[in-house]
């Protein structure tokens, strides 16, 4: 049978915050164990929460940023549960009454646009992390470390409304390039500062009754998540094939497998008892508030990118790389007040900045071809000092040294012939050089055109303008 | 008189005049815990050698003449308020030997006033409880009599007091576990408003209801114990950010004109005839000051108890959670693997109550049954609170019993806990209202045990109910009778 795929995602951003959601604890990663706590992190008898103000403006800006409502007063809730890395034997989120609610995304696949829901974002505490190890004497021993606990996360939670892996990684990246460019969250999935659970089940092709879903944890890159889904929606249909249910349970992703394995069942399943958390106010923002927030949201990538393309003129594709991140946006925008051929930067930071910085593991922030040394760079193409081609020598080496592209071109002697006697006098030695082609040529082949350019281009090593090359060789070859 | 006799106010002048130092007073209250302990067991822990180090400290700020009207002053705690470095077990054997690494906010804002600790006092375990049964330290006694209880949770805070072993207690109101323990030994007990005084640092029953609040000989002591503490504190952010009154300065001997309501749902059948001729006292006492009386109705009186109990359970079921054997206090060590360590660790340190309180809790919030239990009981509670707004409209107090009976004897109710829950009839419902409420010695039974009669006041009227307590003090004599040791 056909089966239509459906996917909801659970994600879980944590926020970029100095100190945690309850107490004044710092967030920083890799801290000596415990060493970055205080009773209220350790859930000490007697300790009492007091809420982050930063962490509800981030929360606002997410839901925002998404098209959510902010939801006026909103609600604090213990989710009780037992587990060594949870001090207090509750986790305090938001139940009932989530900061944000009924938001979208718009995602595109295959030339498609479509709108996906997000049912609600909520703010919670994270908890510690459990490290396991052999001892010599103990055997195997558990040790827990409170650094992360009570770490600030958002929880963001999208309506079943995808419909294929693609999907669901598209929602994934639009989200995450959304938190990155807002500032509240390092995007890192690798340390889980950014991670997902997915929500799948199968259902025959034309039904709308949903089927029995399996949650899928621990996906830690867009790679994953695309081989989890599709694992499991093989792993489904089989069942379904075969006649058989699918059981409602949680299922842990195996990165090495690439396959997913039943964690924990529907009979297993926590009753979390949520209630109210009475140590907490509940939480009333005004709107001047949410309206202080909204003029300090930057300019989002959709917008940036129909913005790239109504402005300055540059296709669909060219607008969309240079959107994808905060960082090379404003690398962009500060090349195109300095320069007003925006197509040319774009080439160029597409080609040449992107490469060179990937190559080395750089940050578009720290190039050291500053937007105002790439720019100068143009204008001495433009005004033909360099050729294109000189050019790429004169950027690597700007990129290597961040010296002024002018100086470079004057120390390495790159400064472009433009000379007519200079230019002709190359073009005689090769053709003096090459009587046989030059011979052929004349009898009608033609395409070796392009052979005497390149002869000429090598033998001036690249300074020669090639528009003068040209022009100046097709008269001697006609003769 | 003896020096570990005196009040606050009456020890405070006496230090001011340096007529005696502070380790003085100090030793007095030192040697009469060693002399009336055994008989009473309102201590945990006394901690004689950080009383004469603050003592000493004491002094010293007095010669500097920066004397406030708490320094020198010896003060116990019930043990349910974290002292940092000195052992807090809320009765517990699951926090036996529990080091707390800070003071509660309260503590900490005594300790700038320069008091003197001489120790952390008995209670109900984790403040469950309305006689000081339920202590894994053993049961204290009524210093009027060595066979009934003191009152609870806070028995040994009332004890204390009663048995001249401190000067001034601390202790905590949940459903009346300040009030109750007062009136049960003879004296002054003040439950403030929800929000008057930092919940921080105080070991959490149910966080919705929980209130610190001193017990103390006398009215004008319990006004400045409850100034010491009370404030807002940016550590709890459920204390309220208003300005803290001087309490002692609205102790003016007036009544005449103040508006008293008489619940009609609180003068019940089974309430014991020497608890009824202390009312009728207290009204007639009152009458004669000028006060004026009318009957209100607080109609959902009924439903507070069973209201009460879940609320309650359900908070205390998810606060007891942290106390899992991983992190601090009690852990079974022959444990074979987490979920064993944790069952066993939880069966060995909560004792019974604390146990069926857990279980009613857990249940009371289960998915099912949330609806009819939990959430039903938040609305009753509006509808309780709402009675109180109504009634406050017409008067400016309520006067009513502060228990149904004096104190009960030791083993009586303990195996009922129907019976022993009834006993916070009174005063269950002014937590659930979240207002205020103080218990004032009023008369004696038969037996000879001390009755008291608690008056209620609107939020944040702590100085008016103070005033009234005053008013009736000064023009009765119960406060002045003395427990004979």
């Amino acid at each position: 049978m056909k089966y239509q795929v459906v996917i909801g995602l659970e994600v879980h951003a944590q926020l970029l915050t100095n100190s945690k959601i309850f107490c004044g604890c710092s967030t920083r990663f890799g801290a000596e164990p415990n060493s970055q706590t205080c009773p209220v992190c350790l859930g000490m008898p007697g300790a009492l929460p007091v809420l982050n103000g930063k962490v509800v403006e981030y929360a606002v800006k997410a839901g925002l940023a998404t098209n959510c409502a902010i939801t006026p007063r909103s609600i604090f809730a213990r989710k009780n549960y037992f587990y060594p890395d949870l001090p207090k034997g509750y986790q305090i989120s938001q139940y009932e009454l989530p900061i944000c609610v009924n938001g979208c995304l718009e995602i595109e696949v295959d030339g498609e646009i479509k709108k996906i829901g997000i049912t609600r974002i909520h703010m919670e505490e994270d908890a510690g992390k459990l490290v396991h190890m052999e001892t010599m004497d103990a055997g195997e021993k558990s040790y827990v470390d409170l650094n992360r606990a009570c770490t600030p996360l958002l929880e963001i939670v999208s309506e079943p409304d995808l419909r294929s892996a693609d999907e669901a990684v598209a929602y994934l990246k639009k989200l995450h390039q959304i938190v990155v460019y807002l500032g509240i969250c390092d995007g890192n999935m690798e340390e889980g500062s950014f991670r997902c659970d997915a929500n799948v089940s199968l259902m025959p092709v034309g039904s709308d009754t949903f089927g029995t879903r399996a949650e899928l944890k621990n996906i830690n890159s867009f790679r994953f998540i695309k081989q989890a889904i599709e694992y499991e929606i093989e792993r489904q249909a089989d069942i379904l094939d075969e006649g058989r249910k699918v059981v409602q349970e949680t299922r842990l992703f195996d990165p090495a497998t690439g396959t997913t394995r039943s964690m924990r069942g529907k009979e297993e399943a926590h009753d979390y008892r949520y209630f109210p958390d009475p140590d907490l106010v509940p939480l009333v923002i005004g709107d001047d508030w949410v309206e202080e927030i909204r003029g300090t949201l930057p300019e989002l990538p959709d917008v940036k990118r129909q913005r790239y393309v109504a402005e300055f003129g540059l296709p669909e594709y060219d607008a969309e790389v240079l959107s994808a991140s905060r960082e090379i946006a404003e690398y962009f925008e500060a090349c195109a007040a300095l320069y007003p051929q925006a197509k040319t930067i774009s080439n160029w930071v597409m080609g040449e900045v992107l490469r060179a910085l990937k190559e080395d593991g750089r940050e578009i922030a720290d190039c050291p071809a500053t937007p105002r040394l790439l720019t100068d760079m143009l204008q001495l193409i433009e005004k033909g000092t360099i050729s294109g081609k000189i050019a790429k020598t004169v950027f690597e080496e700007m990129y290597k040294t961040g010296k002024e592209p002018a100086r470079i071109v004057e120390e390495k002697g790159l400064v472009q012939v433009t000379d007519t006697g200079a230019i002709e006098k190359i073009i005689d030695d090769v053709l003096a050089k090459e009587p046989g082609q030059v011979e052929e040529y004349r009898n009608g082949k033609e395409k070796l055109f392009g052979f005497f350019v390149g002869q000429v281009m090598k033998a001036s090593r690249g300074k020669a303008n090639p528009a003068m090359v040209n022009e100046l060789l097709l008269k001697k070859l006609k003769g | 008189m003896e020096l570990y006799e005196l009040t606050i106010h009456e020890l405070h002048r006496k230090l001011k005049n340096r007529e005696v130092s502070s380790v003085e007073a100090t030793r007095s209250m030192l040697e009469r815990i060693g002399a009336v302990e055994d008989r009473v067991r309102s201590f945990i822990t006394v901690t004689p050698e950080e009383a004469l180090k603050n003592a000493e400290a004491a002094d010293r700020r007095i010669a500097k003449g920066k004397i406030d009207v708490l320094t020198g002053i010896p003060v116990a705690l019930k043990d349910i308020f974290l002292t940092a470095g000195i052992r807090t077990t809320c009765a517990s054997r699951i926090l036996e030997n529990f080091i707390p690494p800070y003071d509660s906010t309260a503590v900490a804002k005594l300790k700038e006033k320069g008091i003197v600790l001489v120790g952390k006092l008995n209670q109900d375990e984790f403040a469950m409880g309305s006689s000081t049964e339920s202590s894994w330290f053993g049961t204290t006694r009524n210093p009027w009599h060595p066979d009934y209880i003191p009152g609870g949770s806070s028995g040994g805070s009332a004890s204390c007091i009663a048995a001249r072993q401190a000067t001034a207690t601390l202790g905590t109101d949940t459903g009346g576990s300040i009030r109750q323990p007062a009136s049960h030994c003879g004296c002054v007990g003040l439950k403030p408003t929800y929000g008057r005084v930092s919940r921080y640092g105080v070991i959490a029953y149910a966080s919705s209801l929980d209130q610190v609040g001193p017990v103390t000989r006398d009215v004008a002591d319990c006004a400045i114990m409850l100034g010491a503490v009370a404030g807002h504190d940016p550590k709890d952010s459920t204390s309220v950010n208003l300005p803290v009154p001087d309490y002692s300065a609205a102790l003016v001997h007036d009544v005449k004109g103040l508006k008293i309501g008489l619940p009609r749902e609180y003068f019940i059948e089974g309430l014991d005839p020497s608890v009824k001729k202390a009312m009728d006292e207290a009204i007639a006492t009152y009458q004669g000051l000028g006060a004026e009386f009318m009957e209100i109705s607080l109609p959902h009186t009924d439903y507070a108890v069973a209201t009460y109990y879940l609320i309650a359970t359900a908070e205390a079921s998810s606060n007891l959670a942290r106390y899992d054997g991983v992190r601090f206090g009690h852990r079974n060590t022959d444990a074979r693997g987490l979920l064993d360590m944790y069952m066993l660790s939880r069966d060995e340190g909560f004792g019974a109550e604390v146990k069926r309180r857990i279980m009613l809790g857990t249940y009371a919030l289960s998915s099912g049954y949330y609806d009819a239990y939990y959430l039903k009981a938040q609305k009753v509670r509006t509808l309780i609170m709402r009675d109180f707004i109504k009634a406050f409209e017409t008067v400016d107090v309520i006067l009513t019993p502060v228990a149904p009976t004096p104190a009960f004897k030791i083993g009586e109710k303990f195996n009922d806990p129907l019976q022993m829950y009834l006993s916070d009839i009174f005063t269950i419902p002014v937590n659930l209202a979240g207002t205020c409420g103080i218990s004032v010695p009023a008369g004696f039974s038969r037996e000879g045990l001390p009755i008291g009669v608690q008056l209620i006041g609107k939020p944040f009227g702590e100085e008016t109910i103070l005033r009234a307590a005053y008013a009736f003090e000064q023009n009765t004599e119960w406060h002045k009778r003395k427990a004979d040791m």
